[in-house]
């Protein structure tokens, strides 16, 4: 079964010396998880967990060990008092795990309280029938601008440590491994189709698993793909860095600004029945607002780190 | 009518799995790198093909089977270019192939 | 997953923790470091989605008639952890590649000895290889 896949390969993650073949492994380990998160019930979470996970981070670990080296040292203590560490914390977490509710129970105090109320009121107030897209954007919308802060930080840290550079590498009409027609060709039609899907997710998100995060990376997708096929010349061309920095601020500002605009409304901020004159479809305009916002950022942001990481020269 | 239908989408599930069943120990049994990279992308791209064809006959006419349909079209067009761009890099890198009698071939060609 | 002992993905989950803390804690590589820590984050994930399901439930996406819906409530935090997961990695792995520039080598052991080094002599600050400003 899927759980006894992940344990196996964690397994692997921990015995495996070459770093190459631990990144494609948590690569696998992140899809396997998205399976079983459909197998769950929760299709939005899949669905970023298999852009997310499987994807971004792959392509990112992999410039990493560009730069750092791909073979790892044989370690030199031994295995022993960390085990004793691991099974000490790893017996105390199923103790605690005993009092857990069983998986699946209806009567679990998680189930009470707050999650009746989404699932019945949330199709009702919010007017979508995507519950986790109105809890996220609008019940918890306070959560979803601080976490669209957190990645344009991230994308700042990383901006501030790497910085995109300019090299040999950047100049237009070189690729690193030489004329590729074939994959020229596939490219070029398959670039189109990911950018139209990005933005199916990122405006179908209320009816369907989809929403900002998602779409965002997704665009992110497209681009790297460009990138890695047609030379990194070429993509800053297509996708400037200078631009990059712009649209990550952007849209946490388009973010902000719906809930400064409640309140110079006179609502409190970011309540989005102060959009419109009828609360419902206020609330559609914020929400389709605040999920653009957050797919400008993380497309900007994850597309600027990649540039960072991809452009960096090597050290001698 | 309908069972004529099941049969027809029970036998595709149970091809696609036998070739991803294959594909895996090609995988594992074959000597060489660019023998692997056949083997995989050779059974993979038409073993999802026959599963996603096996799940689409089990579905009525609706949005959903479009998608499915979708991503058939998607996987038949990504998964060789995916091989092809595998084994030309594993060529640039300096990989290369071992022939039939043990020894490895001297000359790489560089044709796209 | 549904029909077997109630117990046994928190169980799966625990084990999971436990490899991805051990990485932490005992490879001394720092990019490996990282790739267990987002093992780690994953089956918390698995966890908090394994908390939020309901028996014979269907996806919270309101659709005909259906009447038991899994909460969605986890499903949002774990979005939202996700992203942000893969934002620190990011971040992570850029501090791994200025380590590597100043340092020369990602290993912990050959970073403490230099460090230790570098303390040890009475002259100036031991960076040696500063990378030029972007």
């Amino acid at each position: 079964m899927l759980l006894a896949f992940l344990m196996s390969i964690a397994l692997a993650v921990i015995r495996v010396r070459d770093l190459f073949v631990v990144v494609m492994l948590s690569s696998v380990y992140s899809f396997m998880t998205a399976t079983l998160f459909m197998d769950l019930d929760a299709v939005d979470v899949a669905f970023t967990e298999a852009a997310v996970g499987a994807g971004v981070t792959g392509v990112l670990m992999l410039s990493t060990l560009r730069l750092t080296g791909r073979w790892e040292r044989r370690p030199s203590h031994g295995p022993l008092l960390p085990l004793i560490v691991v099974s000490i914390t790893g017996a105390a977490l199923i103790y605690g795990t005993l009092d857990a509710p069983l998986l699946g129970d209806p009567m679990a105090p998680v189930q009470q309280h707050v999650a009746p109320r989404y699932i019945e009121q949330g199709p009702v107030e919010v007017g979508m029938p995507n519950m986790v897209t109105a809890v996220l954007a609008s019940y918890r919308g306070f959560d979803t601008f601080g976490e669209t802060f957190v990645i344009f930080t991230a994308g700042i840290a990383v901006l501030l440590l790497l910085g995109i550079q300019e090299g040999p590498q950047t100049k237009p009409g070189r690729t690193a491994i030489g004329d590729q027609l074939v994959l020229r060709v596939v490219v070029k039609m398959v670039i189109p189709l990911i950018l139209l899907y990005g933005l199916y997710v990122q405006f179908h998100g209320d009816f369907g698993a989809g929403g900002g995060f998602q779409a965002g990376v997704i665009f992110a997708t497209a681009f790297v793909l460009y990138d890695l096929v047609f030379g990194e010349g070429d993509a800053r061309l297509v996708a400037p860095p200078s631009w990059l920095h712009r649209l990550g601020a952007l849209g946490v500002l388009i973010y902000g600004g719906v809930g400064l605009y409640s309140l110079f409304v006179g609502k409190p901020f970011l309540d989005y029945s102060a959009l419109s004159h009828d609360p419902v479809h206020g609330q559609h305009f914020g929400v389709l607002l605040v999920e653009l916002g957050v797919g400008i950022t993380v497309f900007s942001i994850v597309l600027a780190i990649f540039y960072a990481l991809s452009g960096r020269n090597k050290a001698t | 009518m309908m069972l004529l239908l099941e049969i027809l989408s029970g036998v595709c599930l149970l091809a696609g799995s036998f070739l991803c069943i294959t594909g895996g120990i090609g995988l594992l049994r074959l000597p060489d790198f660019f023998s692997r990279v056949h083997a995989a992308g050779l059974t993979e791209t038409l073993a999802a093909p026959l599963l996603l064809t096996g799940l689409m006959l089990q579905m009525p006419w609706s949005l959903e089977l479009l998608k499915v349909l979708f991503i058939l079209i998607l996987v038949m067009a990504t998964n060789p270019t995916a091989s092809h761009a595998m084994a030309k890099a594993a060529l640039h890198a300096g990989h290369e192939p071992k022939l039939g009698d043990g020894s490895e071939q001297g000359e790489t060609s560089s044709k796209a | 997953m549904s029909d077997l002992p109630g117990l046994y993905n928190y169980w799966v989950t625990v084990f999971l923790m436990m490899a991805g803390f051990y990485v932490v804690i005992s490879q001394g590589n720092l990019v490996k470091k990282l790739v267990g820590l987002s093992v780690f984050q994953t089956s918390v994930f698995i966890f908090y989605i394994s908390m939020g399901k309901v028996a014979g439930g269907h996806a919270p996406i309101l659709t005909e008639g259906v009447t038991v819906y899994s909460n969605p409530l986890p499903h949002v935090l774990i979005l939202t952890a996700i992203v942000v997961g893969v934002a620190t990695t990011a971040v992570g792995l850029a501090l791994v590649v200025r380590i590597r520039e100043a340092y020369g080598s990602v290993e912990e052991d050959d970073i403490q000895a230099l460090d230790n080094a570098a303390d040890t002599e009475p002259d100036g600050p031991a960076d040696s290889a500063e990378s030029p400003r972007p």
